[in-house]
């Protein structure tokens, strides 16, 4: 039982940093529609960036502060000089740009930092685990990381709802013609879009380089668990984003124990430990599929 | 056409061109006897780079007391970064051997990369001499006169950890390796000489950094001890995260050498006090040569030399030796075979003699990572945990 | 810019070109520089590759971001028969061939339906599957890859272990698999597939089984890439799972988009330049990815169709062919 909430807490943790790479990727992809494939190298730079602090000053909340802000600002830049060209041009062309941009960005970091990973602790009073019931330890970082991702969502929920940046948001996700015929000053608006995202992802980088590990091309994996996510979610939809991203984590943590555990009744532990990762990874590509074959729009639509 | 002149003079120029543009930087090269290349392919960025630097560092320390020559050649290293990847590796090595043409290939780490590029050095007829990976592949029936290890066969530290494991009484054990070759033939090598029992085993990815739901699986198992293969950034990563989860106050962690070396602890920090592990070799080993190395490599490089550093300067030693037996005259690949199996070189390990598959018989050590007298964490010598050990594939080893 | 259905081969620029890569090995080996052999014949299994995966995305304007499944696969086919001790070229060329076949065949009838992005996304999805798959099939290396014991035997006796030998092969299946590549874009096949791509719909109303071209497309297109596997596993003496990685579809994309999506030379263009820079970059620095990228997005924003339209910019007729 203990092993299912903990699965469970993994599950979510995994899901909700997700979750912030997933929210960027799918405004700028439902709003500017445009295929991003440099949405992860923010998350390195961001990650990067919270080292580079946390080495120099020592303090964890100024790193997650000063690399969100300076992702922000890096992400509006490289919107202002590169991507804004792009947007008007086929996703084929988009594709090939940010996938230059993911290797330029790779490289400089290697150029800058080394090629060796970053490893970074968390604070001190978060290293150790939490009691959360009689003898179930859980380990108080990846609660804060739980914590924050759960905060974040809600913020942005209240913000895309409650806001008037937040409405021209939904009106450039679900009608961008008709945004811009109403007035909308789409330049600003993209470029702001662009900004919040890449913090977004910075925050996720800052929050997971000390549970694993900073380094270089540590982007490209997440960046595809988080078109995944998108897909799965629907294109544009942030609700849908969040929905995708813990269905993601869970299936793919539970996947990992829960399959492992059912397949040993029927084969030798040594065979079903090999299959049981690899099912799971698979399992979630068979569900996007699945969500593209019948639900082309994802399970939460952003498009009306 | 004209038109079709100038395309034609276009399509025909590019690749003309661009061929020169590769070959000349070549075409300036003399092969000359008079120096040694060595081909040294490693891992060299990512988060196990750590294994591959440190190798590469006792290399080139070795190197640099002998004043840049090996065997009395000049020497020079040709790096290749292979990603701890199977096919940048394999890509790699085709470089080195073909365009560099290096005289020698070492540095290789992990065992995936070393199955992917052996075949075409054995191939090319030339030696490889490995400083960590040593799969059973090149150990037993497949065992190849151009292969040289100077670590150990990559059962063997397993082996010493599984004796070990057995004489604490840890009799209900969780094993957790990487999915790849050289995991499983960790997981071998320690159930060869453990006695008890082994209530789960759990494949990793490799390179894996989270491991939640391992841990998880660890716990709700209950065993008595776990042991970790997981070399590099995957072990500080685990480590730090069991005890992140409280499980060190249930179980008892226990690795290989090389989970427990001063580079894990540098990054992991005080949770690793009290961890024991197994090596062939250890800092505070008691020989003139050991002393030496560890003094130089610490003024060198500001740091203590990991298992890794050691067999890297072991290995620069061994050619170093071997090409000096042969007088500088690396084409005759007979004697120089002979010379590199006579390895009349000072190991760091002290005595340091061949089996009959080109890996070492040598003691295996017991280490526990202690405070020391300065407050700095570090690995402390305890005991001899397997004596004079061959490994258990050289019997089916018909070296030709 | 007019919509340009007419791509033919001229035997002008062909025939001097092959001539060329005939006499290629003679003149690096005579100036001892074997390694150039091994690199061209890399280039020309990547040349027959991405002209495959152009077939897709230029001419049917089908956007694959999962051809590197149809590789990996027929290069695992191939490893996969040799650790059975089945090494004749004849028994596992076709077997590679005909799987990846099959397998583009199922991937595509459930892809098809979809369009756009969503074709995009749909062909990650099913390439990652596979991916998954060869991963967890230890027996077969698993993480790790499968090592070829051997090249492939294509008669007792004779191996491909010889690069030049091996590199012949190569080319001969490049030119053969270019030439009739050339052949069915000017076929009817080809003038269909290139409608559909412009306006499904009307091709639909026109009477054309939209779908079955398409699939038939995407098949061709699979197997080719098979047969690009078993060269590069023979190659590569090693199958591996980075073969079938979506970074490989996404330098296979890199290579079309750079060579010129939708021209006859696209795939040879972006492979030979892609692999070439690469080589030329990473002789000079370590850091050659960087040079790679700016010359990527240099390509992306000053050359929008690629360097197929720069050579072609080049001769005086413009857009002619």
């Amino acid at each position: 039982m203990i092993l299912f909430l903990e699965q469970g807490l993994n599950g979510l943790q995994f899901g909700l940093m997700l979750f912030l790479l997933a929210a960027g990727l799918t405004l700028v992809f439902g709003i500017m529609d445009m295929i991003n494939l440099a949405h992860g190298s923010l998350y390195m730079i961001g990650a990067y960036l919270a080292a580079l602090i946390l080495g120099s000053t020592g303090s964890f909340l100024l790193a997650v502060a000063g690399s969100l802000a300076g992702t922000a600002v890096l992400g509006m830049l490289l919107e202002i000089s590169v991507l804004r060209r792009l947007y008007s041009r086929d996703h084929l062309s988009q594709v090939l740009a940010t996938f230059a941009l993911l290797l330029i960005a790779n490289e400089s970091m290697r150029i800058l930092f080394g090629s060796q990973a970053l490893t970074l602790n968390p604070p001190a009073v978060l290293s150790g685990p939490v009691e959360l019931a009689p003898g179930f330890f859980y380990p108080a970082y990846r609660l804060l990381i739980i914590g924050v991702g759960l905060a974040v969502a809600l913020l942005l929920y209240l913000l895309v709802s409650r806001t008037r940046i937040g409405m021209l948001v939904r009106a450039g996700a679900s009608n961008r013609e008709m945004a811009l015929a109403m007035g909308v000053n789409v330049r600003a608006l993209f470029t702001a879009v662009f900004g919040f995202g890449a913090a977004l992802c910075a925050l996720a980088g800052a929050m997971l380089g000390p549970l694993l590990a900073v380094e270089v091309g540590m982007g490209e994996g997440i960046l595809i668990l988080a078109f995944v996510v998108i897909v799965i979610g629907g294109i544009g939809s942030i609700r849908g984003a969040l929905a995708g991203a813990v269905i993601v984590g869970v299936v793919d943590t539970l996947g990992r124990t829960l399959l492992p555990m059912s397949l040993r009744t029927v084969l030798p532990p040594t065979v079903a430990g090999n299959l049981g990762p690899s099912l799971a990874s698979i399992l979630i590509y068979v569900l996007m599929a699945a969500v593209l074959f019948w639900r082309p729009q994802g399970l939460f639509p952003a498009r009306g | 056409m004209h038109r079709h002149m100038i395309r034609l003079a276009l399509t025909l120029t590019f690749p003309l061109a661009l061929t020169l543009a590769l070959a000349l930087p070549g075409a300036a090269r003399v092969h000359a006897a008079e120096r040694i290349r060595i081909g040294f392919l490693s891992t060299l960025s990512g988060p196990s780079a750590a294994l591959g630097l440190d190798i590469r560092d006792g290399f080139a320390l070795a190197m640099q007391q002998n004043g840049g020559k090996l065997g009395g050649l000049p020497a020079e290293l040709v790096l290749g970064d292979d990603q701890q990847n199977a096919d940048t590796g394999k890509q790699l090595v085709e470089r080195l051997l073909k365009k560099e043409r290096v005289d020698l290939v070492t540095g290789i780490v992990f065992t995936n990369v070393m199955l992917a590029v052996a075949p075409a050095v054995f191939e090319a007829q030339t030696f490889l001499i490995s400083a960590n990976s040593t799969p059973l592949q090149y150990s037993g029936e497949g065992c190849n006169p151009f292969f040289f290890s100077t670590s150990w066969q990559n059962d063997a530290v397993h082996e010493a950890a599984g004796r070990f494991a057995s004489d604490k009484g840890y009799d209900r054990l969780v094993l957790i390796a990487p999915n790849y070759p050289a995991g499983k033939d960790a997981m071998n090598g320690f159930k060869r000489f453990f006695k008890g029992a082994v209530i789960d085993e759990i494949y990793t990815r490799l390179g894996q950094l989270d491991y939640a739901a391992e841990l998880a699986q660890v716990r709700a198992a209950k065993p008595k001890a776990v042991y970790i293969f997981l070399p590099g950034g995957m072990g500080v990563n685990f480590i730090k995260q069991y005890h992140a989860a409280g499980l060190n106050r249930s179980t008892v962690l226990v690795g290989p050498g090389f989970s427990a070396d001063e580079d894990v602890i540098k990054a992991v920090g005080e949770p690793m006090i009290g961890m024991f592990n197994t090596a062939q070799w250890a800092h505070d080993l008691d020989n003139a040569q050991n002393r030496r190395f560890v003094a130089d490599f610490r003024r060198q490089y500001g740091r203590t030399p990991t298992m890794y550093a050691s067999q890297g300067y072991d290995a620069a030693l061994l050619i170093d030796g071997a090409v000096r037996e042969v007088k500088g005259r690396i084409e005759d690949k007979a004697a120089l075979r002979r010379a590199l199996e006579a390895a009349n070189f000072e190991s760091v390990r002290g005595e340091f003699r061949f089996n009959v598959n080109h890996v070492p018989i040598q003691h295996y050590y017991l280490r526990q990572v202690v405070k020391g007298a300065d407050g700095t964490l570090t690995n402390r010598l305890v005991s001899t945990v397997l004596a004079a050990h061959g490994d258990a594939y050289a019997t089916a080893c018909r070296m030709r | 810019m007019g919509v340009q259905l007419d791509h033919p081969l001229h035997a002008a620029v062909a025939l001097p070109l092959l001539a060329a890569l005939i006499v290629f090995p003679f003149v690096v080996l005579a100036i001892d520089e074997p390694f150039y052999v091994v690199l061209a014949s890399r280039i020309l299994i990547f040349a027959l590759v991405a002209t495959s995966l152009n077939l897709l995305v230029g001419f049917g304007g089908m956007v694959s971001f999962g051809h590197a499944a149809f590789l990996g696969a027929g290069a695992y086919v191939v490893a996969i028969l040799m650790q059975h001790g089945v090494a004749s070229a004849w028994i596992a060329w076709p077997a590679a061939v005909a799987v990846a076949a099959l397998a583009a065949l199922a991937i595509g009838a459930v892809c098809l339906r979809t369009r756009g992005v969503y074709f995009i996304m749909i062909t990650l999805a099913f390439a990652q599957m596979v991916y998954f798959v060869f991963v967890s099939l230890k027996a077969y290396g698993g993480d790790d890859g499968l090592s070829l014991a051997s090249r492939s035997v294509v008669a007792p006796g004779i191996d491909l272990n010889s690069d030049t030998l091996f590199y012949y092969v190569v080319l001969a299946f490049a030119s053969t698999g270019f030439f009739l590549f050339a052949r069915l874009v000017n076929s009817r096949f080809g003038r269909v597939l290139q409608g559909i791509r412009e306006n499904e719909t009307r091709m639909e109303a026109l009477g054309y089984a939209v779908h079955r071209y398409k699939l038939g497309a995407f098949v061709l297109a699979g197997a080719t890439a098979g047969l690009g596997g078993a060269l590069l596993v023979n190659q590569n003496e090693l199958a591996s799972p980075g073969t079938l990685s979506w970074t490989q579809s996404g330098m296979l994309l890199t290579m079309v988009i750079l060579g010129g999506v939708g021209y006859l030379w696209g795939g040879v263009m972006g492979a030979a330049a892609l692999l070439l820079m690469e080589e030329l970059l990473a002789a000079y620095t370590i850091h050659w990815q960087l040079g790679l990228g700016l010359v990527l997005l240099a390509v992306v924003l000053f050359a929008p169709n690629g360097l197929a339209t720069l050579a072609r910019a080049a001769g005086p007729g413009g857009r002619d062919g």
